[in-house]
């Protein structure tokens, strides 16, 4: 019987020649990464040497990866102290894939793992952080985990008792209409299967629309996969993968790509013709309660988010700047632009695109987190309403139990902060 | 039998029962204060230590959604509280198991406010309405786990047999 492009990952990780769904395997972790959180993994993780009198060192300090992101300069004592200890921790162990708060090698996890090539296709990759799974778009099966799991890995080198995910394939056809794009697609997708519709399964990406797409905008969609509860969400290696890797991340050695059997098991299809698609809105309180664009225009916009890991790459920023060039921010509406790693912020200054937006009246942060989960800066006001590019908007989310978080693409965040509603960015009203 | 303490209903996130402006406190022992921090009656109670533990939270569908955040369970486990819900988000259920947080997956529950319920080796039975639900086996793969009391002792005790 054929296997999924995980199963034959998770096979290879775990020595085995095939597996099936429902087998439970222990794969090898081929890159374990944790961001402000490690603060908690270092306490589970000493507490499991406790007491076996075995030197706490993790199992293979250059596996493991480690970037500050989330509260990035850091907001309170508190912050900066888990950062002290992390700093501390990942001195005495060794760890080397290790991005402190920098202006040259900072960002967000989730950019940072594929611009400097820590993903490869067919790794196992855990993280302690849901949105891990971005980097299937490099081929690689990786999934959130928790703190104490995290732990458990750093000391044994494996994730324990993983059972074999069954998959949905979703193939996509057509080009994307002007103005709509990658998160549009994942957006569309995730108000059709729901907010669980891929709970304990993954997203395998195919279709020549897949095919075409550029990295950055497969990790949107790869990235948003968990928004559908997907464990995983996957992009086999193919051509732009390894185009990626070579040009983008400077990677020298031998890249593997794995495709799925012709005859492999799948618990659904579900196919996509984006030739149609319109811009697409995640409405709060949920990330499936998705609209088209137009039974949203003209709804008032008190703050703008463009960045994150979802939409936080230069071709995101090209696209927004490219709108906003010349124009001004509406009065009312403030905007924040947080590019998704330091490099990102260095290429977008040499094109221009910072000096667009500032001119617009933007407010460019630092490469991290920023608001999107709500515990460091641009918080809204009681009742306000957010127009973001990131990728969650349950209540609360943004720092403000009774604010409203909509879920959007770079263009049309761009197009609404001109006029400070809900804009279409095809027409401009 | 144990009593429910509060129903909600589907879609809770972690961002619901932990906010993230909370997320620079990470230590089991200090997560508990900011259980369910939004709905502030709920989490005065769970403070005031109102409910005995073993008391029941239930949820609708999708539990635990959105972030990796293992403070949701943590600041549960710290109340001694359950959660029986119709269909639990994979990381939280996860998160639960590792930690020894009591979670009942219960499709087709059906519990008020107030009810008192008996969780048994495979059913729910509500003894305030008289109806008796199925659960849904939790991961087969996970017993392991669950029978080390968590996942810190099962790695110990990995770790200990590959060092032995």
């Amino acid at each position: 019987m054929g296997m999924t492009v995980v199963e034959k990952i998770l096979a290879r990780a775990s020595g085995l020649p095939s597996v099936k769904v429902g087998d439970v395997v222990e794969p090898q972790v081929d890159l374990a990464m944790s961001h402000e959180n490690a603060a908690l993994v270092i306490n589970q993780f000493q507490e499991v040497f406790q007491g076996t009198g075995i030197e706490p060192k993790v199992w293979d300090p250059s596996r493991i990866a480690i970037i500050f992101d989330h509260r990035v300069p850091a907001e309170s004592p508190k912050t900066a102290t888990n950062h002290k200890k992390i700093r501390d921790f990942v001195k005495a162990n060794g760890i080397t894939k290790f991005h402190d708060v920098r202006g040259d090698v900072g960002g967000i996890c989730h950019q940072i793992l594929p611009e400097y090539g820590y993903v490869r296709p067919g790794f196992v990759v855990v993280g302690t952080d849901s949105h891990t799974t971005s980097h299937g778009a490099l081929g690689a099966f990786s999934f959130g985990v928790g703190a104490t799991e995290m732990a458990s890995a750093w000391s044994l080198g494996i994730a324990v008792n993983i059972e074999v995910p069954a998959t949905i394939k979703v193939v996509v056809k057509g080009e994307f209409p002007s103005m709509v794009g990658p998160k549009d697609l994942i957006l569309h997708l995730i108000g059709q299967l729901t907010a669980q519709g891929a709970n304990f399964k993954v997203l395998e990406f195919h279709g020549e629309t897949i095919r075409k797409m550029s990295t950055s905008g497969r990790i949107a969609i790869c990235n948003m996969s968990v928004e559908a509860g997907a464990t995983s969400g996957i992009v086999p290696g193919d051509e732009e993968t390894v185009r990626y890797l070579r040009e983008e991340a400077s990677v020298t050695d031998a890249i593997t790509c794995i495709s799925p059997d012709a005859d492999a098991t799948y618990v659904r299809t579900v196919e996509i013709d984006v030739s149609a698609l319109v811009p697409q809105i995640a409405c709060p309180h949920m990330v499936d309660n998705v609209k088209p664009i137009d039974q949203v225009l003209g709804t008032k916009i008190q703050q703008i988010v463009i960045g994150s890991c979802t939409n936080g790459r230069l071709d995101d920023l090209a696209d927004a700047a490219a709108i906003l060039r010349g124009k001004k921010v509406a009065e009312g509406t403030r905007m924040l632009v947080f590019p998704a790693s330091s490099k990102i912020f260095a290429q977008a200054l040499d094109k221009g695109y910072i000096h667009d937006f500032m001119r617009a009246g933007a407010v460019v942060m630092n490469s991290g987190c920023g608001p999107c989960l709500g515990v460091h800066e641009g918080a809204l006001g009681d009742g306000e309403s957010a127009l973001s590019t990131t990728n969650r908007n349950f209540k609360g989310r943004m720092g403000n139990p009774t604010g409203f978080v909509y879920l959007c693409s770079p263009v049309v965040a761009a197009a609404s902060a001109i006029t400070g509603v809900i804009t279409d960015p095809r027409t401009g009203a | 039998m144990s009593k429910v303490i509060i129903k909600l209903e589907n879609d809770i996130s972690t961002d619901d029962i932990y906010p993230g402006r909370f997320m620079a406190t990470v230590l089991p022992t200090e997560t508990p204060q900011f259980a369910f921090f939004d709905r502030t009656e709920f989490n005065a109670q769970l403070k005031a230590k109102a409910f005995p533990a073993g008391s029941i939270i239930v949820g609708g569908e999708n539990f635990g959604c959105g972030s990796s955040r293992e403070q949701a369970c943590s600041t549960l486990k710290g109340h001694e509280v359950a959660v029986v819900a119709k269909s639990i988000s994979r990381i939280f259920l996860q998160n639960s198991i590792n930690l020894g947080l009591q979670v009942v997956i219960c499709p087709s529950v059906e519990a008020s406010e107030g009810d008192e319920l008996e969780i048994t080796a495979d059913q729910v039975l509500n003894r305030t309405t008289g109806k008796a639900f199925e659960q849904v086996k939790l991961p087969a793969a996970r017993k392991g786990i669950m029978d080390a009391g968590g996942l810190i002792p099962y790695t110990r005790a990995r770790l200990m047999a590959k060092h032995a």
